[in-house]
C-alpha cells in the first residue's frame, strides 16, 4: 500500500516585493498509515509551511513545486479549489496553536464542529448537534452537551485545544496535522493533550506533528525530521535521533533543552558528543562560576501577601525571601497567582494584606514619592518585551532612559553601547526600532534596559516562554552569565519546570494563589512531597535519552 | 449574566432619556438666543397692529418668564404635545405626521440600498483574489464619500431624468420617484460602509480561525459569509449612528433637489421662518431616533459578539 503522505523534493517560494524567498528547499518525507512523524525546527525553518502545503493552504503568494506531492495515493499538485476542499478536513485535518484564535470566537463550539460535518455531508442536519457532542466526548471534554453550546472564550485553554482537535477529526480524516498543538499550554494540560494525540495514534490515525520542542515530540513520534532553513538536516527513528544525534544542529537543539542535567552548563553553545561507558552523551560547556549565596543576606522579603479581586482571592498568604545574588524560581500554572505576586513584588500592585521589604526598607505601604528613587534597584523583564517598549523609541533610547542620571551625551552613549554589547547586541542597532528586531533580540534589549541602573533584583515574569527552544537557550545563558558577573538576584517566574530547574537555586510552587511547596530546586523536583508538585513533574515531557553533561 | 439580562437594556434606555432631554433643552436655548422676535415670527406676513401683537403675546403666554415657558414646553413634551406651528397655525404633530411618511420611505430605502451595496462590494473585493477590482472599487468609494450628495443628485437627475426620461423629475408619487433620491442618498453611505466592511473582512481573513475553517474544506464564500462577515460587521454597526446623521442631513438636501415633500422641506421652511415649535419638534424627534438607533446598535453588538455578554 502506498504511504498516506508522499512528499518528494518539495520547494515552496513566497513572492515578496524584493523577489521570491525560499521557505522550503527540497524537502522529502513520507507518513505511513498509523505512523506518527514529527518535524522539528525553529521559527522560520519552514516546518509550518511544509505542513500547510499538504492541505494547499501555504498562502496566496506561495509557489509550490515538487517531484511528488500525494495524499492517500492521490497527486495533489495542481488541484483545483473544489478538489482541495474535498481533501481538507476529509483526508487531512489541521490543528494549530492557540485555539482561542483558531476557533471562531463568535460561534459556539458545537457550531464549529457541525460545520465540518455539514461541509463533508457526514451526517444529516438533524443528527449534527448530537454528533458534535459525541465528538467532544471522544476527545474527553467533560459535560460535552453543555460545552457544545458554549463559545470559545468560556472554555479553558486545554478544553479549547480539545474542541479544536474534535473539529479536525470530525470528518474522520486518515491524517491529523498538528502544528505546535501544545505550545502556550500549561505542562499538565500539555501532557493531557499529548496523551489525547497518542490515543488517536494508537487508534490507527496517522499524525504529522510540527513543533519547535524536541522534548514534546519525543513522547509521541515514531520518526523525527529536523528542519533548518527550509531543509531537512537529519531524520531517523525517535529513539536513535534523541540518543545519538548525528548532525551538529540536532545536537545543538537537544543541548538547548533546559533540565536538571543542564544546571551550571551552557545551553546554546555547540555541545560535544562524548562516549561515556559506551553510551554517547552530549557534553555541554560549563557556565562561569558564581560566588556563594549567603541565605542570611536578604535583598527582598515578602511576608503574608494576600490579594483579592471582589470575593475572589488570587493570592493567599504568600511569603518569600530572595537573598543577595540568589535566583528564586516561582512555578505554577495559569491562574496560580504567580504573576500577581510578581506585580506586588515589583511595586506595581498594592497587596490587600502582608508586606514587602526591599533592601531592608519597607517597599509596600509607602508613598510612591519615597519609593520612586529606589525603583531603579528593582527591575522587571516581562514575557512580551515589545509591548513594554515605547513604540516610538529607537533601541538606544530604550536603554538610555533607564540609565543612572549623570554624564554627558557621549558618556551616556558609551554606557548604552556597553550595555548592548553585554547582552550581545551590536552598536549598529542603536537607531533601529524594537519592532524590527527578532524575538530573541527584543528580549536581549529588555535585559539591557533592566541592567542599566545596576539593580540588585530583577523580577523575570515568564521571560523565555514565548521563545523557541534555541533562542530560549541563548537568553538563559545570558541571564546566567550576567548574574554571575554582577551578583544580581533574580525572581524567576515560569510555568516551565525545566527552565526553573536549570536556572534557579530555590523554588516555590504555587497553586490557586497559595504556596504548596518550597525548597532547594533539586530537592523539590527530585523528591516532590506535595501531590501537585508531583503531578507537575510527571507531566514534564523529559528528554531522558540525551543531554547529560 | 443570568442575574438580569435586562439590566444593560435599562441602562441604555435611561441614558437615552438623558440625551433626549439635553437635545430638547439645547435646541430651546439655541432658538431663544437666536436674533429676531417671536411675535414677528407669528405675525409673519399678516396684519400687524399693536392690538394684534398684544393678543398674540397673551394667547401664546409670551409674557411669562423664560424659565416658566421652558418648563411649560418640557411638560407638554413629556405628555406628547408638540405645540402649534406659528407659521401654519396647526398642531405640530399633525404637520410632522403628514411629512413623516415620505421621509421615512426615502431614509429606509436609502439605508437598505446603502447596506446592500456596501456588503456586496465589500464581499466581492475583500482579500487578495481580484486586486484590480479592489483598487477600482476603493477609488470609486473614495469619490462617492467625498462628493456632496446634491451633486450626485443633480448628475443623476440630468442624465437619467432629463436626458433619458427614465424617472420622474420631481414629486413623491409611486416607486419610480423614490429611486433617484434613494440612490443619491445611498451612494455616500455605501462608499464609507464598504470601506469599513472590507477593512474588517481583511482583518478577519488574517485570523487563525479562518485558516482552520479553510482547513475543514469550507468554501471561500462560506468562509466570508459565515465567519468573516460577522467580525467585519462589528465596526460597521458602530457606524449606525453616523449613518443616521448622514441620512437626516442628506434628506434635507435631497428632498430640496428632487422637489420631494418631507421633513427636510418642513424643517427648512420652519428654520427660515423661525417657526419655533416645528424646529423644536424636529430636533427632538431626530434626537429620539438617534438614541433609538444607537441603543439598537449597542444591543446588536451584544447579539453579535458573545464575548461582550459576560459583564
Amino acid at each position: 500500500m502506498a504511504p498516506l503522505v508522499e512528499v518528494e523534493d518539495l520547494h515552496v517560494d513566497f513572492a515578496t516585493p524584493t523577489g521570491p524567498v525560499a521557505a522550503v528547499r527540497g524537502v522529502s518525507l513520507t507518513v505511513e498509515a498509523g505512523e506518527c512523524v514529527a518535524v522539528v525546527g525553529e521559527s522560520g525553518s519552514g516546518k509550518s509551511v511544509t505542513a500547510r502545503t499538504l492541505v494547499g493552504l501555504a498562502g496566496p503568494t506561495a509557489r509550490v513545486r515538487a517531484a511528488r506531492l500525494a495524499l492517500g495515493g492521490r497527486d495533489v499538485r495542481g488541484l483545483r479549489p473544489r478538489q482541495w476542499r474535498r481533501v481538507r478536513g476529509r483526508l487531512a485535518g489541521l490543528v494549530v496553536q492557540d485555539a482561542l484564535g483558531s476557533l471562531d470566537p463568535l460561534r459556539t463550539v458545537g457550531a464549529e464542529i457541525g460545520e465540518v460535518l455539514a461541509t463533508h455531508g457526514i451526517v444529516g442536519r438533524a443528527e449534527r448537534a448530537g454528533r458534535a457532542v459525541r465528538l467532544l466526548d471522544q476527545v474527553h471534554v467533560p459535560e460535552p452537551a453543555r460545552r457544545a453550546r458554549q463559545h470559545p472564550h468560556q472554555l479553558s485553554g486545554g478544553l479549547r485545544q480539545r474542541a479544536l482537535i474534535a473539529t479536525a477529526i470530525a470528518a474522520e480524516p486518515a491524517l491529523l496535522i498538528a502544528d505546535e498543538p501544545t505550545t502556550a499550554l500549561d505542562v499538565t494540560v500539555q501532557a493531557q493533550i499529548l496523551a489525547l494525540l497518542a490515543e488517536r495514534r494508537d487508534a490507527g490515525q496517522s499524525l504529522l506533528l510540527i513543533s519547535h520542542d524536541l522534548a514534546v515530540v519525543g513522547r509521541l513520534a515514531d520518526r523525527v525530521l529536523v528542519m533548518r532553513d527550509g531543509e531537512i538536516v537529519e531524520q531517523g527513528p525517535t529513539a536513535r535521533l534523541l540518543s545519538a544525534p548525528a548532525h551538529p544542529y540536532t545536537r545543538q537543539l537537544l543541548a538547548a533543552v533546559p533540565s536538571a542535567s543542564s544546571r551550571g552548563r551552557r545551553l546554546a553553545e555547540p555541545p560535544r558528543l562524548r562516549e561515556h561507558c559506551g553510551v554517547p552523551v552530549l557534553s555541554r560547556p560549563p557556565l562561569p562560576a558564581r560566588p556563594p549565596v549567603d541565605p542570611g543576606d536578604a535583598v527582598l522579603v515578602a511576608a503574608g501577601l494576600t490579594k483579592r479581586y471582589g470575593t475572589h482571592t488570587v493570592v493567599r498568604d504568600v511569603s518569600l525571601t530572595v537573598a543577595r545574588g540568589e535566583t528564586l524560581g516561582l512555578v505554577g500554572e495559569s491562574g496560580s497567582g504567580k504573576s500577581t505576586v510578581a506585580r506586588i513584588v515589583a511595586g506595581l500592585l498594592a497587596p490587600d494584606g502582608g508586606e514587602v521589604t526591599f533592601e531592608r526598607a519597607p517597599w509596600t505601604g509607602v508613598a510612591e514619592r519615597a519609593r520612586r528613587p529606589r525603583r531603579r534597584r528593582l527591575q522587571v523583564i516581562s514575557q512580551d518585551p515589545l509591548s513594554s517598549f515605547d513604540p516610538r523609541y529607537p533601541v538606544g533610547r530604550v536603554v538610555a532612559e533607564n540609565l543612572e542620571p549623570g554624564g554627558d551625551r557621549a558618556d551616556r552613549r558609551e554606557r548604552v553601547v556597553e550595555l548592548l554589547r553585554r547582552v550581545g547586541l551590536g552598536p549598529d542597532l542603536l537607531d533601529r526600532h524594537p519592532r524590527g528586531l527578532s524575538g530573541g533580540q527584543r528580549q536581549r534589549l529588555a535585559i539591557a534596559r533592566a541592567l542599566a541602573p545596576r539593580p540588585s533584583l530583577i523580577v523575570c515574569d515568564e521571560p523565555v516562554s514565548a521563545l523557541d527552544v534555541s533562542v530560549q537557550a541563548q537568553i538563559l545563558d545570558l541571564l546566567a552569565e550576567l548574574r554571575a558577573a554582577d551578583g544580581t538576584a533574580l525572581l524567576f517566574i515560569s510555568h516551565d519546570l525545566g527552565v526553573v530547574h536549570h536556572l534557579a537555586d530555590r523554588v516555590l510552587v504555587m497553586r490557586d494563589g497559595a504556596v504548596v511547596e518550597q525548597g532547594p530546586v533539586g530537592d523539590v523536583f527530585s523528591y516532590p512531597r506535595h501531590e501537585y508538585t508531583r503531578a507537575l513533574v510527571d507531566a514534564l515531557p523529559a528528554l531522558v535519552t540525551a543531554g547529560r553533561p | 449574566m443570568a442575574g438580569s439580562p435586562l439590566r444593560p437594556v435599562l441602562r441604555r434606555v435611561g441614558s437615552g432619556l438623558v440625551v433626549l432631554w439635553a437635545a430638547a433643552t439645547a435646541a430651546y436655548l439655541a432658538l431663544l438666543a437666536a436674533p429676531g422676535d417671536t411675535v414677528d415670527a407669528i405675525v409673519g406676513e399678516g396684519a400687524d397692529t399693536p392690538q394684534i401683537r398684544a393678543d398674540i403675546v397673551a394667547e401664546w403666554g409670551l409674557d411669562r418668564p423664560a424659565v416658566v415657558q421652558y418648563l411649560d414646553y418640557l411638560g407638554r413634551l413629556v405628555t406628547g404635545d408638540l405645540g402649534r406651528s406659528y407659521l401654519l397655525q396647526r398642531p405640530v404633530a399633525e404637520v410632522i405626521g403628514e411629512q413623516l411618511a415620505p421621509t421615512l420611505a426615502l431614509a429606509l430605502a436609502a439605508a437598505g440600498l446603502g447596506v446592500l451595496l456596501a456588503v456586496t462590494v465589500a464581499i466581492g473585493t475583500a482579500g487578495d483574489r481580484r486586486p484590480w477590482l479592489r483598487r477600482a472599487s476603493s477609488g470609486a468609494e473614495l469619490l462617492l464619500v467625498s462628493t456632496p450628495s446634491f451633486l450626485i443628485g443633480i448628475v443623476l437627475l440630468s442624465v437619467l431624468s432629463f436626458r433619458f426620461g427614465l424617472f420622474p423629475v420631481a414629486g413623491a408619487h409611486g416607486f419610480g420617484s423614490l429611486v433617484l433620491p434613494a440612490v443619491t442618498l445611498a451612494l455616500p453611505i455605501a462608499g464609507l460602509l464598504a470601506q469599513v466592511l472590507r477593512d474588517g473582512l481583511d482583518r478577519a481573513l488574517d485570523e487563525p480561525f479562518v485558516l482552520t475553517a479553510r482547513a475543514r474544506g469550507v468554501r471561500e464564500r462560506v468562509v466570508l459569509l459565515r465567519h468573516a462577515l460577522r467580525h467585519a460587521s462589528l465596526p460597521a454597526v458602530t457606524l449606525a449612528g453616523w449613518l443616521f446623521g448622514i441620512l437626516l442631513g442628506g434628506a434635507v438636501i435631497v428632498e430640496q433637489v428632487f422637489g420631494r415633500p418631507g421633513l427636510g422641506q418642513v424643517t427648512l421652511a420652519a428654520v427660515t421662518a423661525k417657526d419655533m415649535p416645528v424646529v423644536l419638534a424636529v430636533v427632538t424627534l431626530s434626537a429620539a431616533v438617534y438614541v433609538a438607533v444607537n441603543t439598537a446598535a449597542d444591543l446588536t453588538y451584544l447579539l453579535v459578539d458573545p464575548r461582550l455578554r459576560r459583564s
